[in-house]
């Protein structure tokens, strides 16, 4: 039970100290503390990450999108989708529109502001769907292993074989009339997430056989509990970097639903859209491309980073290096 | 090496005094510059054929390229989209509906077989015939015998000696000669019957070029033909053969063309549209093509149907601004509609009366709209204008429902379908909830085939169930008039109401955009917008 | 260890049916007449397309369909394509490429991106794991279209590095831009993998130990770290080499790669369900086989994992 040994807790950092034996009574050190906080691998990663100024940078920026997401008409007051005249096509920034026109002649500035929405919720709900079947899978397919193993491994296996982007492209093609975010979100979602229920998987299977589980079972703790209060956070680090990188790609594999016309309708504001409508006039006009696509690099990095410092913070190992 | 220029198509008919065709053939763009290497290859873009390379089951632009170039049909198309007479001798009718073909003499297939009248007659009645499947069977539709239900001869066919034929329509045609340079009137030979399909892998023709030994097919990669020295006819090789590199997309083609890896490109990506003519210069080409581009709104509809449907149609025509369009997103590569055919069609004009209806014109637009809302009130409705994303249609339908939004204060909205099997599907089971995109290539230059298949009451391509007493006869009377003249005027007639009923609202013509490399010369794009391979000259 | 390959093998039965079932279902729930489709704007007369379904079994349901193509798929029979040809000849024809470019991707993003991440790791916090960090990160959150496009544009057409297409034969020296391109998307995620895990890695015992009884960086670095660094490593690159065989879809549309994400998405465009269930059924049994050797390769890698 790594958690519990005090040495690897830096807020609990026993001292090298041997108190006179009148002092403190054999059994005393002995025993198992019992009355103070019970040490909880998620409280102590709270401790560790509010003190690192990564974490309050990349939260900031989060807590930004989000309130751009939520409330678009708080930062503009230009309509992203009506009034959009040809003749400003490509125009350049102006007081009112200070990043420009797109092709069709609609505001960037404003597009973007209310893409982020659309973006952001297809981000979040493809990496929750991603996050929860791969865990599931994955830690019950390491963990338990022979034929609960093959079955799941070869149940993801099935998923896992057919491209994601092709089978993006063809329930998008079949639910063409109920294109919206759950969908497009589904669609990417429903075959991504056995990459990550493989690397938990391989992860758990070099952790399942390590001193601490071992412990574990010794002190008679139920398997499927050793499996949850254990095992998946020692083995959950790469996991989270795969699924920060995988709410960055399913922004991103918006944008390439888009490209290939199989994307949300143009109705939807989206950076995706946005960005493969801008492709064609990459080289005529990239203001255009490159607004949306610095506001889609933000937001990933916020994520990213976000994730690296929780990594840090659960992986105990990780942390006792510092 | 000049081409061997000859008139004989239309003067041939015109000396037998029996029909005028349109115009005299004589003319065309001389080839100009260096007579080049005769040896040389010219490379270019195309894409895989969808089909074995049977002249009637060819109906698309991949595998008609292809076709064109190794075989020789009755006539073939000059850049203007006029007729000359290719393996024919002479194509003679004193009605218009009994014709006499003759075939010059002396020409082979490349597999040494003679070009004859039972190359035709057997090609033509196994396009036909239903079994048989071949996706151009409807083009036999007018001649005698022909059956959409069951397997039947042509019996319209018959074979005078080795080099004449003749041809019974079911009605009078002025123009039907017109159609013969068509893939689909292409001969063929013999050993073609024996085994069709294999036939298609490694097709033999009597073409300005034939296929360069067996493995000359890679499949999605590219074809490559060399000259057939046997050919004497009016397309002569000025190059030593074409290699039609296979692209799935235009702007993968583009690139090569400007890494200097591809001679001659016939269509510029949308995302060079706006610089390709200064990169190329006098290299560039952009010209009308006859490719009709409009859409329609079904008349199955609420609120577009009867008089209000027809005020609400002149609305939203007049609600769109072409010019800006064509302008800024097609950086001039399209060329506003004046009517329902195209520029490079004989009978096009911008002069038809009521095509001001094709003029952006927001207060007329405006005003009509309310008229129409006085009959039935249009309310909250979305309008949405239909198209296939997998086309490249979605920037200017954008545009089209911006512009229409804007002048009639209304919510227009893009619908892509994800595929062209898809939007086609709900337009043929009349299950469009608005617009739908709509265009046409001719297959053959002639103002019928841009009107009768798309308008006519239950016709093919009629998905939007428009239906017109007056133009329904007014069509059928201008396919049987005794002249191509008289014919014109009925199709223009027939356009005029149209132009009141706007079954398809017009929106432009497609141009041909192209660019060729410096190391090629001569290079002319013809009506169908593909370039003239055999004039092209190359070192 | 034999046992345990015979036993994955036979597991591939089961997988093959339930992905082949999934995409034929898939693709025959997609809308509209693939055969209509075939004729464009100009419809050929109704008894053609009736008899033209009839050939390749469409007016039959879904399930009769499929067993259609199963027993042709038991014969060495994957049958013919929408235009004529017999699929086997599309599988041989393109396989090769892709398998070519996969491979050459698969190389550059393994160098860079262990390399990368390697000393990411070792320097956690330092000016080159910043940069590393920076540079993955504008990469992730660019679409591969603008990344393809881009290069192309700049390094094919402008500097004339490379040629900006593929031409016929697909030659390894034309492979290269598009496999850089591709090696993108890994690139990146091989970074974070393998930085967390040398980071993770180098806290443990054995390595302090490997320092401490006088090894030097040189011995320990490559021997002791980098060695049980790469389990996670070696999984993505499995799973990702599966992604590259169809991944590739908008790169080699860019490069005009007559591979399989081309061919294969312009079959899905066309709802052509028999080729695409061919393809899907090679590349599921390639997909698997891999998988299987980056198992047998876990036990290489750790001595812990053994199979019984």
């Amino acid at each position: 039970m790594p958690d519990n040994i005090p040495s690897t807790s830096p807020t609990r950092r026993l001292e090298h100290y041997v108190a006179p034996l009148e002092e403190t009574p054999l059994e005393e050190i002995d025993s198992l503390k019992t009355d103070g906080k019970p040490s909880n691998l998620w409280i102590d990663a709270w401790h560790d990450v509010r003190r690192r100024p990564m974490f309050w940078i990349s939260a900031a920026l989060i807590l930004l999108v989000v309130i751009v997401a939520l409330f678009p008409t708080w930062f503009t007051q230009v309509p992203p989708n009506s009034d959009c005249q040809l003749s400003n096509s490509n125009g350049a920034p102006s007081a009112e529109h200070p990043l420009g026109f797109t092709r069709q002649g609609c505001d960037v500035f404003s597009r973007i502001v209310h893409g982020a929405g659309t973006s952001l919720s297809v981000g979040i709900i493809v990496t929750l769907l991603v996050f929860t079947l791969g865990v599931l899978f994955g830690s019950f397919a390491g963990y338990y292993g022979g034929w609960i193993d093959s079955v799941l491994s070869r149940f993801g296996d099935i998923f896992f074989s057919i491209p994601y982007i092709l089978a993006a492209v063809v329930i998008m093609s079949v639910l063409a009339n109920y294109r919206n975010v759950w969908v497009i979100s589904l669609a990417i979602g429903l075959f991504a997430w056995p990459a990550t229920a493989r690397v938990l998987r391989s992860e758990i299977l070099r952790v399942k056989n390590a001193d601490f589980v071992t412990a574990a079972t010794a002190i008679g703790l139920s398997r499927f509990r050793i499996l949850w209060s254990h095992v998946v956070p020692n083995s959950i680090a790469p996991v989270i970097v795969i699924t920060t990188i995988s709410l960055a790609s399913a922004i991103v594999a918006e944008a390439t639903l888009s490209f290939l016309g199989v994307g949300l309708p143009s109705t939807f504001m989206s950076w995706g859209n946005d960005i493969a409508q801008a492709q064609t006039t990459l080289r005529t006009a990239p203001q255009v491309l490159v607004y949306p696509s610095i506001a889609l690099s933000l937001t990933v990095f916020s994520f990213i980073m976000l994730g690296e410092v929780v990594r840090d913070a659960l992986d105990p190992k990780a942390r006792a290096q510092r | 090496m000049k081409i061997k220029r000859i008139g004989v198509a239309a003067i041939a008919l015109a000396a037998a005094g029996a029909l005028a065709l349109s115009g005299c053939t004589s003319g065309g763009e001389e080839p100009t510059g260096s007579a080049g290497d005769p040896s040389a290859i010219i490379t270019t873009n195309g894409s895989e054929p969808q089909n074995p390379l049977i002249p009637t089951n060819t109906t698309e632009t991949g595998g008609g390229k292809i076709v064109t170039s190794i075989f020789a049909g009755l006539v073939s198309y000059t850049a203007e989209g006029e007729i000359e007479n290719d393996v024919a001798e002479s194509i003679e009718s004193e009605d218009g509906q009994h014709w006499t073909v003759t075939l010059k003499e002396g020409q082979t297939f490349t597999n040494g077989e003679e070009v004859t009248a039972n190359s035709f007659v057997d090609a033509w009645n196994y396009g036909a015939l239903f079994s048989n499947a071949q996706g151009a069977s409807y083009f036999f539709d007018n001649i005698e015998g022909f059956s959409y239900e069951e397997d039947s001869e042509l019996t319209g066919l018959k074979v005078v000696d080795d080099l004449t034929f003749t041809v019974d329509l079911v009605a009078p045609e002025a123009d039907w000669p017109l159609r013969l340079g068509y893939t689909a009137y292409f001969p063929l030979p013999e050993v073609a019957f024996e085994d069709m399909e294999a036939f298609g892998e490694n097709p033999i023709g009597n073409g300005p070029y034939m296929l360069a030994g067996e493995d000359a097919w890679a499949h999605d990669e590219k074809i490559d033909l060399v000259v057939n020295p046997d050919y004497d006819g009016v397309r002569k090789a000025q190059n030593g053969g074409l290699t039609i590199i296979f692209y799935a997309s235009q702007d993968a083609a583009y690139a090569d063309v400007q890494g200097g890896n591809l001679d001659v490109l016939d269509a510029v990506p949308d995302s060079a549209l706006e610089t390709y003519e200064d990169e190329f210069g006098d290299r560039a080409v952009n010209q009308p093509a006859a490719i009709f581009q409009g859409f329609n709104m079904p008349y199955y509809l609420e609120h577009w149907s009867g008089e209000e449907g027809k005020l609400r149609r002149a609305a939203i025509s007049m609600a769109i601004n072409r010019e800006e369009i064509t302008d800024v997103i097609f950086q001039g590569t399209r060329t506003p509609a004046t009517d329902f055919t195209s520029p490079v069609i004989a009978g096009w004009t911008d002069e038809l009366e009521g095509s001001e209806v094709l003029d952006y014109n927001p207060e007329e637009a405006q005003k009509l709209w309310a008229e129409a809302d006085a009959i039935a009130p249009y309310g909250d409705t979305v309008f949405d204008l239909a198209y296939n994303a997998d086309g490249g249609h979605q920037a200017w339908v954008d545009a089209v429902v911006n512009s229409i939004a804007n002048t009639l204060g209304i919510q227009a909205v893009g619908k892509p379908y994800p595929t062209f099997a898809a939007a086609l599907d709900d337009r043929e089971n009349q299950r469009l909830t608005g617009g739908t995109r709509a265009g046409w290539q001719g297959d053959y230059p002639s103002m019928y085939n841009f009107l009768a298949p798309l308008y006519q009451t239950g016709a093919g391509s009629n998905y939007e169930l428009y239906t017109s007493e007056e133009f329904d006869s007014l069509v059928k009377e201008g396919a049987q008039a005794g002249t191509v003249e008289e014919a014109t005027e009925i199709f223009q007639q027939a356009q005029e109401v149209l132009l009141q009923d706007l079954p398809s609202i017009p929106l432009w013509y497609s141009n041909v955009t192209g660019v060729s490399a410096d190391t090629v010369d001569n290079v002319v794009f013809g009506w169908d917008s593909v370039p003239l391979y055999h004039q092209i000259t190359k070192g | 260890m034999l046992w345990y390959t015979g036993k994955r093998l036979l597991q591939v039965i089961p997988v093959l049916l339930g992905a082949t079932f999934l995409i034929y279902f898939m693709v025959f729930a997609m809308p509209g007449d693939p055969i209509a489709a075939l004729y464009g704007d100009r419809p050929p007369a109704p008894g053609v397309i009736e008899q033209i379904r009839e050939q390749y079994h469409l007016n039959d349901p879904l399930i009769v369909q499929y067993f259609y193509y199963l027993a042709g798929i038991f014969q060495g029979d994957f049958g013919v394509s929408y235009s004529g040809q017999p699929v086997n000849e599309i599988l041989a024809r393109t396989f090769p490429v892709t398998i070519r470019l996969a491979l050459l991707a698969i190389f550059f993003e393994m160098v860079a991106g262990i390399v990368i991440g390697l000393v990411s790791g070792l320097r956690k916090g330092g000016i080159f794991d910043a940069t590393g960090l920076g540079a993955s990160l504008v990469i992730i959150s660019l679409p591969i279209f603008v990344v393809g496009f881009a290069a192309q544009y700049f390094l094919g057409i402008q500097l004339g590095w490379f040629r900006p297409t593929v031409s016929s034969g697909a030659p390894i020296q034309d492979l290269i831009l598009p496999a850089l391109v591709l090696a993108t998307v890994g690139f990146a995620q091989i970074v974070r993998l393998t930085r967390s895990s040398v980071i993770e890695t180098s806290g443990l015992d054995f390595v302090r130990t490997a320092s401490s009884k006088g090894l030097t960086r040189r011995r320990v670095v490559p021997v002791h770290i980098l060695r049980n660094s790469l389990i996670p490593v070696v999984t993505y690159l499995g799973t990702d080499f599966g992604v590259l065989l169809v991944g590739a879809t908008v790169t080699e549309g860019i490069f005009n790669v007559p591979g399989v994400g081309r061919t294969l998405y312009q079959a899905v465009l066309r709802g052509e369900g028999p080729t695409v269930v061919s393809f899907v059924t090679i590349m599921v049994l390639m997909y698997l086989i891999v998988n299987l050797l980056i198992d047998l390769l876990y036990a290489v890698l750790d001595p812990r994992i053994r199979y019984a």
